[in-house]
């Protein structure tokens, strides 16, 4: 009787320190779908993990789990809320259901999904303003294009994708009203074999210009290697094309990590939110623009001033869709619902939209 | 035509590694052994590859790398297989998953360092012209040597081959050390030639399209070729598809090379004598001497 008391409070005291022992650092967690060095999507979620490393080291223990298939999440994503996280941040659109499911089960760990559009009492959303990028890119193309034509390598018909190629057009049509943009269709975020190869056609079918929205730097090795120019994606992919990049739109998911997790530290938090930051917040950044003539140049550095200041909307009413219809009111942004939920194309694409 | 050429010069590009890693495949099927790890050997010849020029500079030690960790993937699914003689599909399947885990483990240094691409006249490199000799030697070997007909009398009845005297489980090692070379260099090629960087997973399957080539080419060298052609050609013939804005849905679209592939090499094989003649009968069994 004696030995089983002892031994009951030694494991209490024991249960009761490591849980006291784990209050002290708060755990935040990260599901990324592909590889840290994909030096694309996943790579900038890392930088962004590595500046709450460096900001709140000493009050955040950070884990990460990498190559999540989508269709397998749900998993992973329960053995980190088993394991302790206070915070899960799940860093990809697949994610959304997943998220969801365990999220309901976990009702007091804090979900945040990115890009996605479904929130609930644990789960908020995160987004980033790409496509204000890819209006200045849209911009750059038109300028620098010999042949008035961009190639776009994409991945699936979600509305971020096609906000980005319509944001894109919209910025080249500005300049050039004429421009043109040969869509590619990869049906995969990461291929570098196949994503390469798409580039090396749209090259031959007239496009000098490549603009992409999958996850490797293989399109911007294929402009360097046939003296084209192409944009990096996600992140500055200089080093792969030093003669081809003009810039990169670069995702910069660190301050976002670091104010959610103050607020958890702080006891401000709040879920349920769904948080669209851009280029004013400095979520979305550009890389250094080169490869192109000063005037370019200062016509890009306005762009970006004017997107990150609030003076230009990319998407701003009346929009003409290719179906002739328009959408928006004069002079006034389209509301946040439209963009978010964007399947359709801006008069002047050559594509049908896979549905 | 300039047009036309660039197109092809892709469609070659896009399918040499999938015909070098098919053609070692057959060789090691034919000596009936069944390695379902040709997309782990092709991986880690693709970071062992792109290390050693990284470091080196030179192409030709970058290529002789990937051969090297593409044979030792082999030689450890051989060594498995055929002298503990284990499951050669499971083990197959392991190596697979070890070599994606070890790829992306020994080249996480490696990671977004540019090097320069193979030098190539025209587009035409030296591993693409490289893949039709050697497309011919195994032909020539299987069909035209002593030692081919030893590997495929292996492969068709170990039973009777190891009565002759044949050293069965040494043709088979032999064969599958060149199968992972040949993969190995297929996975150089992606990392070195095709698109020169290391990415983790860069040879996204083309190991398993590589695999299924084989069966579906009723382990005929020729017919591996056209198989590896044919899929290359309607991948790339379907993003021209995509550029003309024909509209016809991508999803589709992807799933033509495989179901053009399938289907043609379904059809040629229609001879049922060719086809028995050519099935390596002990493909995936375990030899076990009995005297």
């Amino acid at each position: 009787m004696k030995k089983l008391l002892i031994s009951a409070a030694v494991a209490a005291l024991a249960l009761g320190g490591t849980s006291a022992h784990s209050a002290d650092k708060l755990k935040a967690c990260f599901v990324y779908l592909g590889a840290i060095g994909d030096m694309g999507w996943t790579y900038q979620h890392n930088v962004g993990v590595e500046q709450v490393k460096k900001e709140l080291g000493d009050k955040v223990e950070t884990v990460f789990v990498e190559n999540v298939p989508e269709a397998d999440a749900a998993g992973p994503i329960e053995r980190l809320a088993r394991d302790g996280c206070k915070i899960i941040f799940t860093t990809s659109f697949g994610f959304m259901e997943p998220t969801l499911q365990v999220a309901a089960k976990y009702p007091k760990v804090m979900f945040e999904h990115a890009t996605g559009f479904k929130a609930g009492p644990n789960v908020s959303t995160y987004n980033a303003k790409f496509y204000q990028a890819r209006y200045v890119e849209g911009v750059v193309a038109a300028k620098m294009s010999k042949t008035g034509t961009a190639g776009y390598i994409v991945s699936f018909p979600i509305p971020e994708v096609v906000m980005g190629i319509n944001s894109f057009m919209l910025g080249a049509q500005s300049v050039n009203p004429n421009f043109k943009v040969k869509i590619v269709w990869a049906n995969t975020w990461f291929d570098p074999g196949k994503e390469g190869d798409a580039a090396k056609v749209l090259f031959s079918q007239g496009a000098d210009i490549i603009a992409q929205h999958t996850d490797s730097a293989a399109a911007i090795t294929v402009a360097e290697q046939q003296g084209k120019l192409g944009f990096g994606q996600s992140s500055d992919q200089i080093k792969f094309g030093p003669h081809a990049q003009l810039t990169a739109a670069v995702d910069n998911w660190g301050p976002y990590y670091v104010r959610r997790i103050k607020e958890m530290l702080d006891g401000s938090y709040k879920s349920n939110v769904q948080v669209w930051d851009g280029m004013a917040e400095g979520t979305v950044a550009m890389a250094p623009f080169t490869n192109m003539p000063d005037d370019v140049k200062a016509l890009a550095q306005k762009t970006f001033d004017d997107i990150k200041s609030g003076k230009l909307e990319p998407f701003t009413g009346p929009l003409t869709k290719q179906d002739g219809t328009t959408i928006g009111d004069k002079g006034k942004a389209l509301a946040a619902g439209d963009i978010l939920g964007m399947n359709w194309y801006v008069k002047g694409i050559d594509d049908k939209l896979p549905q | 035509m300039e047009q036309f050429w660039a197109i092809a010069i892709t469609i070659i590009a896009a399918s040499t590694p999938l015909l070098i890693a098919a053609i070692g495949e057959l060789v090691v099927e034919r000596s009936g052994v069944l390695n379902l790890g040709v997309e782990g050997m092709m991986i880690v010849g693709a970071v062992a590859g792109f290390g050693a020029t990284y470091v080196t500079g030179s192409y030709a030690l970058g290529m002789l790398a990937s051969m090297a960790a593409g044979s030792a993937m082999s030689m450890l699914f051989g060594f498995l297989t055929l002298t503990l003689l284990a499951n050669q599909v499971a083990t197959g399947l392991a190596i697979t998953l070890l070599g994606i885990g070890l790829s992306s483990l020994l080249g996480q240094d490696l990671v977004g360092q540019p090097i320069a691409p193979l030098p190539n006249f025209h587009g035409i490199n030296i591993l693409i012209v490289f893949s039709f000799v050697l497309v011919g030697m195994v032909s020539w070997f299987l069909f035209r040597t002593r030692l081919g007909l030893k590997v495929r009398a292996v492969g068709d009845n170990h039973t009777s081959a190891h009565a002759m005297g044949f050293s069965v489980v040494g043709l088979r090692y032999a064969c599958v050390a060149f199968g992972g070379a040949c993969a190995g260099l297929a996975g150089g090629y992606l990392a070195i030639a095709d698109t020169p960087q290391w990415v983790e997973n860069m040879t996204a399957g083309r190991g398993w399209i590589a695999l299924a080539l084989v069966v579906f080419a009723t382990w005929l060298p020729k017919r591996v070729v056209l198989g590896a052609y044919i899929f290359g050609t309607i991948s790339i013939l379907s993003f021209v598809v995509q550029t003309m804005a024909l509209n016809l849905p991508s999803q589709l679209l992807s799933c033509t090379p495989y179901l053009v592939t399938i289907v043609a090499l379904v059809v040629i094989s229609r001879n049922k004598r060719v086809l028995r003649a050519n099935t390596p009968a002990c493909l995936g069994q375990a030899f076990v001497a009995d005297r």
